[in-house]
C-alpha cells in the first residue's frame, strides 16, 4: 500500500483541458472520495494515475517514487473502470483470476482460489462464477470487475463510480462492504463518484472536483459544513444550499429586498463591505409563527420524515427542510428564521466562502 | 422468424426464397458444368446439347496425375490383362502411362498444385499477420500523418496490377526472383496487405480499447495484452481477412503466368497449358480445376462461422 501525490498535473486533450495544475495528497490506507459533476475530470485523474495517459505536466508519486517512466504494469494499481471491461469471452472465474496469473505476481493454485472465493463472497457473485461474462445483467458486471479489483494485493484501488449501475439496496450494501474492505486491508482507496451521499458516507476525506481543479479537500463533515466556494456549497447537500445576493455592512447581511437580516461572523464580519452571497442550508432554517420573515409556501416535497418546502418571498425562492408532522399548504402564508450560527457569505463576485477561515 | 405475422409478409418471403434458390442455380450452374465434366467419359464432354445423364467414371482423374502418351498401335491384349485397373483406364483411351524403370512417371499437376498451396499460404499468414499488427498499431496510436499513411496503403491498390506486369517482369529477372516462390509470394503479400491493413483495422476498431488496458492495469505488457485479449476478439476479422488474401493469391493468374514457367509455377497458368498438347482433352482439365477449387471450399467452410459474424461484425458488437 502506497501514497498518491499528484503534483501539480495538468491534462490537455487538444486545446482542452481536463485537468488543470491539479495538486492532490492522498495519504496511506486512506479511502479518499473524488466527488465532482460529469465532466469534471475524475476519469482522466484515474487514467492519469494508472499510467493510462500521461500528464501534459506535472508529476505523479506513488509511494515516495516518481512513476513518470513507469509503465502501467510496474505501477501495480488496480482499476476499476466506469464503463466495464470484463475480458470477453472469459467465464466470471477467469476473469478474476487473470490479474492473478500476470507473472508481476507468482500465486500458487490454492492462493488464487482462495482470493477469488473471497472476493466473489463479499460481492455476492459465487453463483456466476462459471457463467460467461456477456449473460450476466450491468449490476453484474459491475461487481465482476469490482471484484478483479480487490483480488488483488495492489499499491492503490482505484474505482472509477464502481457503484453506479446497482440498484439502492446492493449499492448501500456494497458501500458497507467496500468500507469494511478497506478497512480490513488497509489499503490505500481513490473512489471516484458524482453521488454526494456515496462520498459523504464512505470517504475518509472528499475532494471536490471541479471543471479540473480541486475545489475542496476535506473531511465530508468540513465539505457539508464549511464549504469553501458557492459550487462546494451548492454540488455538496440535497437539496442544495439556499443562495441569495446580499449586502455586507456591518456585521450583517441584508438580503432579499431588506426582508430577511441576519448577522454574520467569523472573517465575514470584518471583511469589506459589499455585495455578497448569502447561503444557509434548508435544514438551517426555522418554520413558526414567530420567525422574522414572511413568505409563502409555494410547494411540498413529501421526504417521508420530513419534507421539502419550497417557500417564496418576493421573487426568490428558497427551500426548508421541516418535519413532516408540521401542516404546510401550498399558497398560504407562513414565517421563517434562519440559524443565523450556520449562515455562509460568499463573495459575490468570486464565491470563496467569507465565513470559514 | 418461424411466426409469420401477416398473410403479405408470408407472399413476400416465398417471394424471397424463390430469388434466393434462382440466384443460387446461376451462380453455381457453371461449377455444375465443370464438376459434371471431370466426372464424364471424354467423347460425352463436348456433346451439342450437353449429356446430363452419364455413368461417371473417375478416369479423369487418373489422367490428371500420370504421364502419358499417345499410342500408335492398340495395346496387346496380354500387356492390357496385366495391367493395373487404372491403368488400363489409360489405355482404354489410346495412350499409356510413361514409366522410368518400372515406377510411374507424376505428371507435373501434384508440382503445381503444391506450388500453389506453399504460395497461397505463405502469402496469406504474411499478409494477415503484418495486415494485423500494422492495422492494431494505426488503430491504437497516434502517429503522425496517420491519415496519409492510411491513403498511401490504400494507394497500392488503385493501379492495375497488370499495368506495371512488364516492369515487374524485368526487375524480377535482374534480381532472380524468376521463377521462384519467394517472387511469387512476396508480389501476393504486396498485393494483399494494403486489404488486409485496411480490413483489419476496421476490426481493430471495434475491439474497445478498455480491454487492454484492464489488461495493462491487471500487470500484463501490451505485447501479452495484445496476444491474450485483442487477438482472440480479432479472430473473426482475422479468419475473414485471410479467407480473402488465401483466395486472391490462390485465384492470381497473370502475374503467375508471367513470373513463372516451371518449378514455381502454380496451377493457375498451368491447368490451361494443357490445351495446347494435342487435342483439349476437357474432361483432364475439369478434374484439375474441380481439384484446385476444393482447397478454397474447404477453407472457407472450415472458417465459414467467423466469416458470417465477420461480415455481421458492428452489428453483433453494438
Ligand atoms: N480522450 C479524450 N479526448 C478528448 N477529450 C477528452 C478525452 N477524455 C476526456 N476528455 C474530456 O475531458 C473532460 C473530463 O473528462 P472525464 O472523462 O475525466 O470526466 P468525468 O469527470 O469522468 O465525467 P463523468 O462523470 O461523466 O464520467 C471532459 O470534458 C471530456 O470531454
Ligand atoms: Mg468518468
Amino acid at each position: 500500500m502506497a501514497n498518491v501525490r499528484l503534483d501539480k498535473v495538468t491534462k490537455q486533450f487538444g486545446a482542452h483541458t481536463a485537468v488543470r495544475d491539479l495538486s492532490l495528497d492522498i495519504a496511506d490506507g486512506e479511502f479518499f472520495v473524488l466527488l465532482g459533476p460529469t465532466g469534471a475530470g475524475k476519469t482522466t485523474i484515474l487514467r492519469l494515475i494508472a499510467g493510462l495517459d500521461k500528464p501534459t505536466a506535472g508529476r505523479i508519486v506513488l509511494g515516495g517514487e516518481d512513476m513518470s517512466d513507469w509503465t502501467v504494469a510496474q505501477r501495480d494499481v488496480a482499476l476499476v473502470f466506469q464503463y466495464y471491461s470484463l475480458y470477453p469471452r472469459y467465464t466470471v472465474r477467469q476473469n478474476l483470476e487473470f490479474p492473478l496469473k500476470s507473472k508481476v505476481h507468482s500465486y500458487s493454485r490454492a492462493e488464487i482460489d482462495e482470493r477469488i472465493e473471497r472476493a466473489s463472497k463479499i460481492l455476492r457473485i459465487s453463483h456466476l462464477l462459471e457463467r460467461k461474462t456477456d449473460r450476466l445483467s450491468g449490476g453484474e458486471m459491475q461487481r465482476v470487475a469490482i471484484g478483479r479489483a480487490i483480488v488483488r494485493e495492489p499499491r492503490v484501488f482505484l474505482m472509477d463510480e464502481p457503484l453506479s449501475n446497482l440498484d439502492a439496496k446492493l449499492r448501500e450494501a456494497l458501500r458497507a462492504e467496500l468500507k469494511d474492505l478497506q478497512m480490513k486491508l488497509g489499503g490505500t482507496f481513490l473512489f471516484v463518484t458524482h453521488d454526494q451521499i456515496e462520498a459523504m458516507s464512505m470517504g475518509d476525506k472528499v475532494g471536490v472536483l471541479n471543471d479540473g481543479q480541486i475545489a475542496q479537500v476535506g473531511t465530508p463533515q468540513e465539505i457539508y459544513n464549511r464549504p469553501r466556494d458557492t459550487f462546494v456549497a451548492t454540488f455538496v447537500g440535497s437539496p442544495a444550499m439556499n443562495l441569495v445576493p446580499g449586502d455586507l455592512a456591518g456585521g450583517k447581511v441584508t438580503a432579499i429586498d431588506g426582508k430577511l437580516v441576519v448577522p454574520v461572523n467569523g472573517h465575514a464580519g470584518s471583511a469589506q463591505a459589499g455585495g455578497v452571497t448569502l447561503g444557509f442550508r434548508s435544514e438551517d432554517i426555522r418554520v413558526g409563527p414567530d420567525e422574522a420573515t414572511e413568505a409563502v409556501v409555494h410547494d411540498v416535497e413529501n421526504h417521508g420524515v420530513e419534507q421539502i418546502v419550497t417557500l417564496r418571498i418576493g421573487g426568490h425562492l428558497v427551500k426548508a427542510t421541516v418535519p413532516a408532522n408540521v401542516p404546510v399548504t401550498v399558497e398560504s402564508k407562513v414565517r421563517f428564521g434562519v440559524d443565523a450560527a450556520k449562515v455562509h457569505c460568499f463573495d459575490a463576485k468570486t464565491g470563496v466562502n467569507l465565513t470559514a477561515g | 422468424m418461424a411466426v409469420v405475422s401477416s398473410p403479405r409478409k408470408a407472399v413476400f418471403n416465398r417471394l424471397a426464397i424463390v430469388g434466393v434458390l434462382i440466384a443460387t442455380i446461376v451462380f453455381l450452374a457453371p461449377i455444375y458444368w465443370i464438376a459434371s465434366t471431370a466426372f464424364k467419359p471424354r467423347e460425352l464432354a463436348t456433346t451439342v446439347p450437353p449429356t446430363v445423364f452419364f455413368t461417371p467414371e473417375i478416369t479423369p482423374f487418373i489422367k490428371l496425375f500420370v504421364k502419358r502418351v499417345q499410342m500408335t498401335k492398340p495395346v496387346d491384349k496380354a500387356t492390357y490383362d496385366a495391367a493395373p485397373w487404372w491403368e488400363q483406364r489409360i489405355y482404354d483411351g489410346g495412350e499409356r502411362v510413361l514409366r522410368t524403370g518400372g515406377a510411374v512417371q507424376l505428371s507435373a499437376y501434384p508440382d503445381r498444385f503444391m506450388n500453389s498451396l506453399i504460395v497461397a499460404v505463405i502469402s496469406t499468414i504474411l499478409a494477415v499477420g503484418f495486415g494485423t499488427f500494422t492495422a492494431y498499431g494505426f488503430s491504437r496510436f497516434k502517429m503522425a500523418g496517420e491519415a496519409d499513411l492510411l491513403f498511401f496503403i490504400l494507394s497500392t491498390r488503385m493501379l492495375p496490377p497488370i499495368v506495371v506486369a512488364i516492369p515487374m517482369f524485368l526487375m524480377y529477372r535482374a534480381v532472380g526472383l524468376n521463377d521462384t516462390h519467394v517472387g511469387l509470394i512476396i508480389l501476393y503479400v504486396a498485393f494483399n496487405l494494403s486489404f488486409s491493413v485496411w480490413l483489419m483495422k476496421g476490426f481493430m476498431d471495434e475491439i474497445p480499447k478498455e480491454y487492454e488496458e484492464a489488461a495493462l492495469v491487471d500487470g500484463y505488457s501490451r505485447m501479452q495484452a495484445f496476444f491474450k485479449i485483442v487477438l482472440p476478439e480479432a479472430a473473426t476479422g482475422i479468419a475473414a481477412t485471410a479467407v480473402f488474401c488465401f483466395i486472391t493469391a490462390w485465384n492470381e493468374y497473370a502475374f503467375a503466368l508471367m513470373l513463372t514457367n516451371r518449378r514455381a509455377q502454380t496451377a493457375p497458368p498451368f491447368i490451361p497449358s494443357q490445351l495446347g498438347s494435342g487435342l483439349p482433352d476437357w474432361t483432364t482439365i475439369a478434374a484439375g480445376t474441380v481439384l484446385f477449387l476444393l482447397p478454397v471450399a474447404i477453407f472457407t467452410f472450415v472458417l465459414r462461422k467467423h466469416l458470417l459474424r465477420g461480415v455481421t461484425f458492428g452489428a453483433i458488437r453494438k
